[in-house]
């Protein structure tokens, strides 16, 4: 249904607008007196209006989220936690820097609600033990087993149905139009879709609602929202921290 | 009670007619016995006119009638013919009985009201029954055995009160009220001939005249005596096949009478209100053996379209040995259907409803162990402290998370700097609950020592009792890279660094 690859048209001005200088735009008032910058504001205004181009600091619609469990980061995201029925992207470095870690709190809160969480082809072993710990009900965690092939796939049926509170994918080579789906799926099921990738597609577009950056130094891992649908929250957009 | 009795009085004819392939009009008569002394069964209308009877001897009936056309008795046929008879008469009510050779009686007193009183039900019934091409009689009365002796008489009575049913019998002959055939002559012979004489007769010498036997039919009629019908069950298995003229070697090709099969199979399972769990898809091969396709279902259902899609992946994925030449559809396992609806105020519902179809799914595509569960065991060693569980396993009772969850994932992800930040300190770390995310499926030996230790040792030191003894000081350590790695080194030493699972 979607194999052509044309980008649609608001994931990519979301990246360009936080590409381009765009808080010069927010912080800057319209300043009223002048008549000719005024006609120039009116038509900027006119082309500002076309509903393919969204304005990182114009205020979106509402965005119902689930709380991260850590306040910081929830300060700064709109909605204020992990967006429901979008696709957030995690890119991390290296494995190991608590960016699964990052999740429990939301899945300790979605299984505790009896929402069902699901695994897809994890690249370790989720150990239980931690799960249990972190407060995850793990009746109401699935663990499946896919081959890569099957993977988006699985991944798609399980956003897409509408049953599962949370699904976590591990894509290292996810494409823009699988991801595209992905988010479509989401969209429609209403879940939140979490998808961990390498530090490299960084450099791609997506069309992730939200995305995360994992890195380290100096022994502290530090989390930087890339891109994130709607209006951030006051606050710097980096998060250092031992994730 | 109201007894319905249907009489297929012509049920080894009409079994047998189809397959003679007979001009019309053409006298026919079905025969049994051994085959010196063949004896005609059944004849119909034509033979009968001939002079052809029950009873006689197929000789005289061959000179009787020299173009008269036999077929021998075929009672599996009957008996599967009023099978199916049943199970379509038990849309109409749950009390259906079989009263072999050729009658059937169902209990329509409870169905009336919903199928719209009697004459509306009558209508249907004949309606339906025209299409099986059985010659039918019908009759309906507050109890079986009257049903059975009106039907054999007229077609169409019903006499729905108690209280009209002796008069209407008392004009029955003898030959009709379902007595022995002893019992008749004896009767006849006394000039008894009709049962209302019958009904006036002293009981006691009646009973010792014509035995207790005949006098319980007496009182059946009635409804003096309670009768007892077995009642009949839907099969408790399906299986339904089709057989192509020619081989068929594309999935495309399977996929239509498959769908047929899996329709007939959801209207059966919908007669029984029962779901299937499990069936089976039998492809039958010009020669060697045939294949067989397994599909099983966590929860039973009986939706057409969701057991079809399901059949038609599992199809998919095989390959097909040789081209096929006949298809089956098998289900032994047919379990009721449990409810949909749990709880009138289950506030996830629609979760409810979609997760055993999304599972199936799933599992038709991915394979039958894909999809599983985790669980904590209590065992020291961490590669044995979890474990996979099955999904269809029933629920636990619901688990005590022992720890806070809030001190504990702070404990999970509080690090050495994290004092400022209010995480918990290094001491919260140390705490003997933290737990990587990730645990390798097998430990992977360091190559370089790790930069620092961030939480332990933590000695873990078990399982003398079954050979898989254990040693091992557990450290939270940090490597260069910035990963922070669950590592251990076998008890007493310092060196030979094995990671065993990440922060992640």
């Amino acid at each position: 249904m979607f194999t052509s690859s044309s980008p649609d048209p608001v994931a990519v001005s979301a990246d360009f607008v936080q590409v381009a200088p765009a808080p010069a735009a927010r912080t800057r008032p319209a300043p009223p007196p002048a008549p000719p910058r005024a006609r120039d504001a009116g038509a900027l205004a006119e082309v500002l209006r076309h509903p393919g181009i969204w304005r990182r600091g114009a205020p979106g619609a509402a965005v119902d989220a689930l709380p991260t469990g850590l306040a910081e980061l929830d300060a700064l995201l709109p909605g204020g936690g992990w967006p429901r029925g979008a696709l957030s992207e995690i890119l991390a470095e290296h494995d190991g820097l608590g960016e699964c870690s990052l999740l429990l709190p939301a899945l300790a809160a979605l299984t505790q609600a009896r929402r069902r969480v699901v695994l897809v082809a994890p690249p370790y072993l989720p150990y239980a033990p931690a799960l249990a710990a972190a407060g995850v009900d793990l009746g109401q965690l699935v663990h499946i087993e896919a081959s890569a092939a099957d993977t988006y796939w699985t991944a798609e049926q399980c956003l897409r149905a509408g049953c599962c509170g949370a699904v976590l994918n591990w894509l290292p080579r996810a494409d823009y139009p699988q991801l595209r789906r992905l988010q479509l799926a989401a969209e429609t099921g209403a879940a939140l879709g979490f998808v961990f990738r390498p530090l490299a597609a960084a450099r791609e577009t997506s069309p992730a609602a939200l995305r995360l950056r994992l890195t380290q130094a100096d022994g502290e891992a530090r989390i930087e929202i890339l891109k994130c649908r709607g209006q951030l929250g006051a606050g710097r957009p980096a998060l250092r921290q031992r994730a | 009670m109201f007894w319905l009795c249907l009489r297929f009085a012509q049920l080894a004819l009409d079994v047998v007619r189809t397959g003679l392939d007979l001009p019309p009009r053409t006298p026919c008569a079905v025969v049994d016995g051994p085959p010196q002394r063949r004896q005609v069964v059944l004849a119909d209308a034509a033979a009968r006119k001939a002079g052809v009877h029950a009873g006689q001897p197929l000789a005289a009936a061959h000179l009787l009638c020299p173009r008269l056309a036999v077929a021998p008795r075929d009672a599996a046929a009957e008996r599967q013919a009023l099978d199916s008879l049943a199970a379509w008469a038990y849309r109409y009510s749950a009390d259906v009985s079989l009263a072999a050779p050729d009658a059937l009686y169902v209990e329509v007193g409870a169905s009336l009201a919903l199928f719209g009183g009697w004459p509306a039900l009558e209508r249907r019934l004949r309606a339906e029954l025209a299409g099986f091409g059985f010659a039918c009689s019908l009759a309906a009365a507050p109890t079986a055995a009257a049903a059975h002796v009106l039907a054999g008489l007229d077609d169409g009575l019903a006499l729905p009160a108690l209280a009209q049913l002796a008069p209407a019998l008392g004009a029955v002959p003898l030959v009709h009220g379902g007595l022995a055939a002893k019992a008749v002559a004896t009767l006849h012979g006394m000039g008894l001939r009709t049962l209302g004489e019958l009904f006036r007769l002293p009981r006691a010498e009646l009973a010792r005249r014509i035995g207790t036997d005949a006098l319980d039919q007496l009182d059946r009629l009635r409804g003096l005596a309670a009768e007892a019908l077995p009642r009949w069950q839907p099969p408790a298995r399906f299986e339904r096949g089709v057989e192509f003229a020619f081989g068929v070697e594309s999935h495309t090709a399977l996929a239509f009478p498959l769908q047929r099969l899996i329709g007939e199979l959801a209207l059966f399972l919908r007669a029984r209100d029962g779901g299937v769990q499990r069936f089976t898809l039998v492809l039958g091969h010009e020669r060697g053996a045939s294949t067989r396709v397994e599909v099983g279902l966590l929860a039973p259902q009986r939706e057409a379209a969701a057991l079809f899609e399901l059949a038609r992946t599992r199809l998919d994925r095989i390959a097909l040995p040789a081209p096929v030449h006949a298809l089956a559809v098998r289900a032994d396992d047919l379990p009721p259907l449990c409810p949909l609806h749990q709880d009138l105020f289950e506030t996830n519902r629609r979760e409810q409803l979609d997760w055993p179809m999304l599972a199936e799914r799933l599992r038709a595509r991915l394979g039958n162990d894909a999809l599983k569960g985790l669980d904590c065991v209590a065992d020291h060693r961490p590669a044995r402290a979890w474990r996979f569980v099955s999904l269809d396993a029933p629920a636990d009772p619901p688990r005590k998370n022992g720890r806070g969850s809030g001190g504990s994932r702070d404990a999970l992800i509080g690090g050495p700097r994290a004092e400022g930040r209010g995480l918990k300190s290094i001491a919260a770390a140390a705490a003997p609950t933290a737990r990587p995310f990730w645990l390798l499926p097998r430990p992977l030996a360091l190559r370089e020592a790790p930069l620092r230790v961030l939480a332990g040792p933590e000695r873990i030191e078990s399982g003398w009792w079954d050979e898989r003894d254990q040693r091992r000081d557990y450290y939270i350590v940090q490597l260069r890279s910035g990963q922070r790695a669950w590592a251990f080194v076998e008890a007493g030493t310092t060196d030979g660094w094995t990671v065993h699972g990440w922060f992640a």
